[in-house]
């Protein structure tokens, strides 16, 4: 661990936070103009990105541990919790994915009505979700994992569409009902800490070295990964992702489906892998059977939707299988490339959700049936649409393909038939979006559809960060991957240590591993 | 060493005190700093009840809130001395043992004294709205206060019971203090013909207990248990139930909470919020310290009955506040539901659980004093209009007045970092520490309800119309008039694109065949919620449409509110956000507190 003169990663929480906070004074001068809130709103998440961006060089390349930590006293002795962040390779990308992701956002919803306020709950989110990436602390973490849901379910329930309410509570009691066993789990974990070595805390490193039953183990595993699936979501918790994705303001789908999904595949990836390896192993075939549930049904599902946005919903969630499926089969490959799916995925979502708020704004709906022959009024759009759409069915070239193709080969050596069947999710996935494509850009146009015109410079600028990303990563991912793989392998060691049961050598050492 | 000398003191005072009680009655020593906060209130209480006699015409209110404020304020500043006491000497008992000056006692008469200042300032704006003049109110609640202080330092069940009775008949009369309210006298009268009943339970509790061991004295109580093994101990648990059923009545847990509703609905808005707060402080004081020091021996045969009561309490609470339409009523099973939180902290047995308790309960005093401030502003002249109905786009009209509410509810759900979840947190690994898992985990479901109808009223503060609105402060707000923010709330529902096919209706619930497919509790309750729901969403479409026009005289304005009145909302708000951001001060103040518990 080192420790370093800025702190990183307490201003990449505490600016956002900042933000919100003169956002919502702001609302004592009535006369304000409207810009003004959006300019401290840009300014802050902007700021944020730039520390982000800093971080990541400033983090050293081959190091597998925990970066840029800052660990401070905050509850005192008497609750033991400790304001302690620290990022490694697996977490990194994910605090730049959500820096990147969040200036889109907040320049999408610049002219929502009350636009202070929606600022202020992005924001809000913002600090929330870069608090649940960087936190060590399981407490600090758990505030931050609940304090998604206050922003998120003001942003839906109050600039959302036609069944907004509906949405936001089912959203909301889905992942607060996973949350509270999170935190007896959480609570329980640091006593038996406690009575073993003989001081309370709720810091990860420490709590790693717990003994535990292999019952006790499971269960915890169980307490912690309830939250945890139904915030990714994964089958057969998702229920509530749909309808939340629908009913949201695009920037509130983007943010929910590209970065606070996310939270929850990371949780599991440094919490469960890391506290409870043999739990982790001992589940592993039920895990990885409703990830591959999750990716077949999501995919079969989404080839029945007429409605683009519960259709991107649904591909996220076979998507979302995906990354589960790298994770729990535990291997190096499987991991680093669920870790490189989940920032991809971020980004293809956010570009899918952000095209469909488009086309919103320029037709009032996202029905597939309704528009026709799109490619012909808005080739820009088309051709944005289509990059975005080839990287999300995994086209090499494109940066799904580099993640998926990491994960299938992870998840093969390890849990040979689940990454078999997991194959046919890939091609349907094929099907529904090619469908899509089809509906709405080919075909002859009619009145409506001619009349819809191109994208704007603005929307051209916001797309284009996420495009020239998608590219960037399916050609050239190595930059990324380096910094992932020290942490990868150092995760999957504390495994294979732990359990006694090491990935087959073909994993480690490639073709020298099978001779 | 503490222990062994105080022993020591014990036995000299009372064979001294039996040698003495022969010929005449010996008067104790008297530390005064120990008792001074109760008698600072109700000596006050006295003074400002004379002077209101005296003089020619009714006290004009501001000099009755003037001279609470201060009163309450000196008992702080006394209560802050002791504290210093405590810290340098140690905890003692004094007056023949009576009452106990420690850590514990006097961080809860900092909180009655805080509680009593902060109700006092919301008192001012409600009993000018309601045109009531003189003391009475105030004088009435500041002996009520004095008498939870009692109960916080008695080391003895007589005064025990001596602070219960001071604390509940000064509340009979304050509940039946609006007598224009047919409400509020019934609510006195079952306040005080069930609250009498428990005090005459409590009573012969007593008396067994006495019985049993031989002694009223929470010290000798558990001396005698501790040196002598009870065989046929029916004497002694009898006394020990009735006495839980007079304190969980004075808490509201399952199943002696039939009053609570009522009572609070009943009762005048602020004396609701300082009956929250004060007598469910001064209840968990004194049982805390009976329970854990008199009877701490006999721990395994209250742990089961405590537990019991935590979990009716818990569950009780959080699903009936689903069905409520008052915010009242609703408060009131959510007071319910705390009181099973905070006995978590009892059941725990142990300083920690008696350490979160006492954070629970300071936090709770903030949010509850401000939620029935905010509760009292909008009741209107007459503070009868509680309807949920009536918060509906409060965002719109009092944008700041709706955040601060919103904070304390979301607070009271436990939103993090806000005292409410440390509260929380800290309760739960009370539980969890002393081993009673399926406890905590029933605890956190129950909470994820009760944040249901907590989120249920902030959504109808921020989602019912009036979002076009821009926000003004404070003082700005009073001047949008209501039709204004309804006609842009009807234009703004008008303009709003219809986007998905499901257009047709909103109570479509089933048109996604998923969520009524997937087979499952969570899946299940979810709809049935919904429903509730949508048909609020649904009626409010309805109804922001129909009032463009119809309902030019809209009542709906926006309610002034009083200045000390939003100081007081204001205190409470910072505060528990201030120590959910900065929480080491009070959690160490808490945990602090409870390490200076005497006797043990």
């Amino acid at each position: 661990m080192v420790h370093h003169s800025v702190p990183f990663l307490t201003l990449i929480v505490l600016i956002p936070a900042a933000g919100a906070g003169i956002l919502g004074l702001l609302g004592l001068d009535r006369r304000l103009p409207r810009e003004v809130p959006y300019a401290v709103a840009l300014v802050a998440s902007l700021a944020t990105l730039g520390f982000a961006i800093a971080a990541t060089v400033a983090m050293r390349v081959n190091d597998g541990g925990f970066q840029l930590v800052s660990n401070h006293d905050y509850t005192g002795t008497t609750l033991g919790v400790r304001w302690y962040l620290g990022v490694d390779g697996i977490s990194i990308f994910l605090v730049l994915m959500t820096a990147i992701l969040f200036p889109l956002a907040i320049i999408l919803g610049r002219h929502r009505q009350n636009a202070r306020v929606y600022l202020a709950w992005i924001l809000l989110l913002e600090a929330a979700v870069m608090g649940s990436f960087v936190s060590l602390d399981l407490i600090v973490f758990f505030f931050m994992f609940e304090l998604t849901l206050v922003p998120a379910y003001f942003i839906i329930a109050g600039w959302g569409h036609q069944r907004r309410a509906y949405a936001a509570i089912k959203f909301f009691l889905y992942t607060f009902l996973g949350s509270a066993f999170l935190l007896v789990g959480i609570l329980a974990l640091a006593f038996i800490h406690e009575s073993q070595f003989g001081y309370l805390t709720f810091s990860l490193g420490d709590l790693m070295r717990t003994h535990l039953s292999s019952s006790t183990e499971i269960l915890l595993f169980l307490a912690f990964t309830a939250a945890f699936a139904v915030k990714a979501p994964l089958f057969p918790l998702h229920t509530w992702s749909p309808d939340a994705y629908t009913e949201a303001p695009e920037e509130g789908s983007v943010l929910l489906a590209g970065v606070l999904a996310k939270i929850g595949t990371y949780g599991i990836i440094r919490f469960d892998l890391t506290l409870f390896p043999q739990a982790t192993r001992t589940l592993a075939p039920l895990f990885l059977t409703l990830a591959v549930i999750g990716i077949i049904y999501g995919a079969i599902v989404a080839c029945a939707q007429r409605d683009m946005k519960r259709l991107v919903a649904y591909s996220s969630l076979a998507q979302i299988g995906f990354i589960a499926l790298g994770t729990i089969a535990i291997s190096t490959q499987g991991l680093a490339g669920g870790v490189l799916l989940m920032v991809n995925h971020g980004l293809i979502v956010a570009a899918l959700f952000i095209l469909i708020g488009f086309l919103y704004q320029r037709r009032g709906t996202w029905q597939t049936g309704e528009m026709r022959g799109l490619q012909k009024a808005a080739p820009v759009l088309a051709g944005v649409f289509t990059v975005a759409m080839l990287a999300s069915i995994g086209v090499p070239g494109l940066n799904g393909f580099v993640s998926e193709f990491l994960v299938l080969s992870g998840t093969f050596i390890t849990h040979r038939w689940w990454a078999v069947v997991a194959v046919v999710g890939v091609i349907v996935a094929a099907v529904y979006l090619l469908w899509a494509y089809q509906q709405v850009f080919h075909g002859a146009p009619r009145e409506a559809d001619t009349k819809t015109h191109d994208l704007a410079l603005l929307e051209r600028c916001i797309m284009a960060p996420l495009i020239i990303l998608i590219v960037f990563l399916g050609v050239y991912p190595k930059p990324v991957l380096d910094r992932i793989n020290p942490s990868v392998q150092q995760l999957v060691a504390h495994v294979e240590s732990s359990t006694g049961h090491a990935q087959p050598p073909v994993a480690t050492k490639g073709v020298e591993g099978i001779k | 060493v503490i222990a062994t000398l105080l022993a020591t003191a014990t036995t000299t005072t009372t064979t001294a005190a039996s040698h003495a009680s022969s010929d005449t009655i010996a008067v104790p020593p008297i530390r005064w700093l120990a008792i001074l906060p109760p008698i600072i209130m109700i000596g006050g209480a006295v003074v400002l009840l004379g002077v209101a006699s005296l003089v020619r015409r009714p006290l004009r209110i501001a000099v009755s809130t003037v001279s609470t404020v201060a009163i309450s304020g000196a008992a702080l500043g006394i209560a802050i001395w002791q504290w210093t006491d405590v810290q340098d000497h140690g905890a003692h008992t004094y007056i023949a043992n009576a009452v106990v000056m420690d850590g514990f006692s006097v961080f809860v008469t900092m909180l009655v004294a805080i509680a009593m200042l902060l109700s006092a300032l919301v008192a001012d704006g409600y009993l000018r709205r309601e045109g009531v003049e003189g003391a009475e109110f105030h004088v009435l609640a500041m002996v009520s206060a004095s008498g939870a202080m009692l109960m916080a330092m008695a080391n003895d069940l007589i005064i025990v019971f001596l602070g219960l009775e001071i604390l509940s008949i000064a509340l009979y009369v304050l509940t039946a203090f609006n007598y224009r309210r047919a409400a509020s006298g019934e609510a006195a009268l079952k306040y005080f013909i069930l609250g009498g009943f428990s005090s005459a339970i409590f009573v012969y509790g007593i008396a067994l207990t006495y019985g049993a061991t031989g002694s009223t004295n929470l010290t000798q109580i558990s001396d005698f248990l501790s040196r002598n093994l009870v065989l046929s101990n029916g004497l002694l648990l009898a006394g020990l139930a009735l006495l839980i059923v007079g304190f969980a009545f004075k808490v509201a847990a399952v199943p002696f909470h039939m009053w609570t509703p009522d009572v609070y609905q009943g009762a005048p808005s602020p004396v609701t919020g300082f009956m929250a707060a004060v007598a469910k402080a001064g209840a968990f004081a004194a049982m805390l310290r009976v329970l854990f020091s008199s009877f701490g021996v006999v721990t395994t045969d209250w742990r089961p009955i405590l537990y019991g009561l935590a979990v009716l309490s818990l569950v009780l609470g959080a699903f009936v506040a689903l069905r409520q339409r008052d915010v009242k009523r609703m408060l009131a099973y959510s007071s319910i539901n705390h009181a099973g939180f905070i006995l978590l902290g009892v059941v725990a047995g142990t300083t920690r659980g008696a350490s979160a308790a006492l954070y629970y309960l300071f936090a709770y005093m903030l949010m509850t004093i401000g939620s029935f401030a905010v509760v009292t502003v909008l009741g209107r002249l007459g503070d009868g209009d509680h309807d949920l109905s009536r918060y509906r786009g409060l965002a719109g009209r009092q944008p700041v007045l709706a955040l601060a509410f919103a904070v304390l509810l979301l607070a009271q759900a436990g939103m993090p970092f806000t005292t409410g979840l440390w509260a929380k947190l800290q309760v739960v690994f009370a539980v969890v520490v002393a081993g009673y898992v399926p406890l905590g985990v029933i605890a956190m479901v129950t909470a994820v309800v009760a944040g249901y109808f907590y989120l249920r009223v902030a959504v109808l503060m921020y989602a019912g119309g009036g979002l076009g609105e821009p926000e003004g402060g404070a003082g700005g707000s009073a001047e949008l008039s209501a039709d204004t923010t309804m006609v842009a709330g009807g234009l703004i529902r008008a303009a709003e694109p219809v986007g998905a096919p499901a257009a047709g209706g909103s109570g479509d619930v089933a048109g996604d065949g998923w969520t009524s497919a997937t087979p499952g509790a969570v899946s299940g309750a979810v709809s049935t919620l919904n429903e509730q729901i949508l048909l609020e969403d649904e009626a409010d479409a309805t109804e922001v449409a129909g009032e463009d026009e119809s309902d030019k005289a809209s009542p709906l304005g926006a309610e002034p509110v009083p200045v000390l009145t939003s100081v007081a909302i204001g205190i409470c708000t910072g505060v528990t956000v201030l120590f959910g951001v900065w929480p080491q001060p009070l959690i160490d103040f808490a945990n602090h507190a409870t390490l200076l518990f005497l006797p043990h």
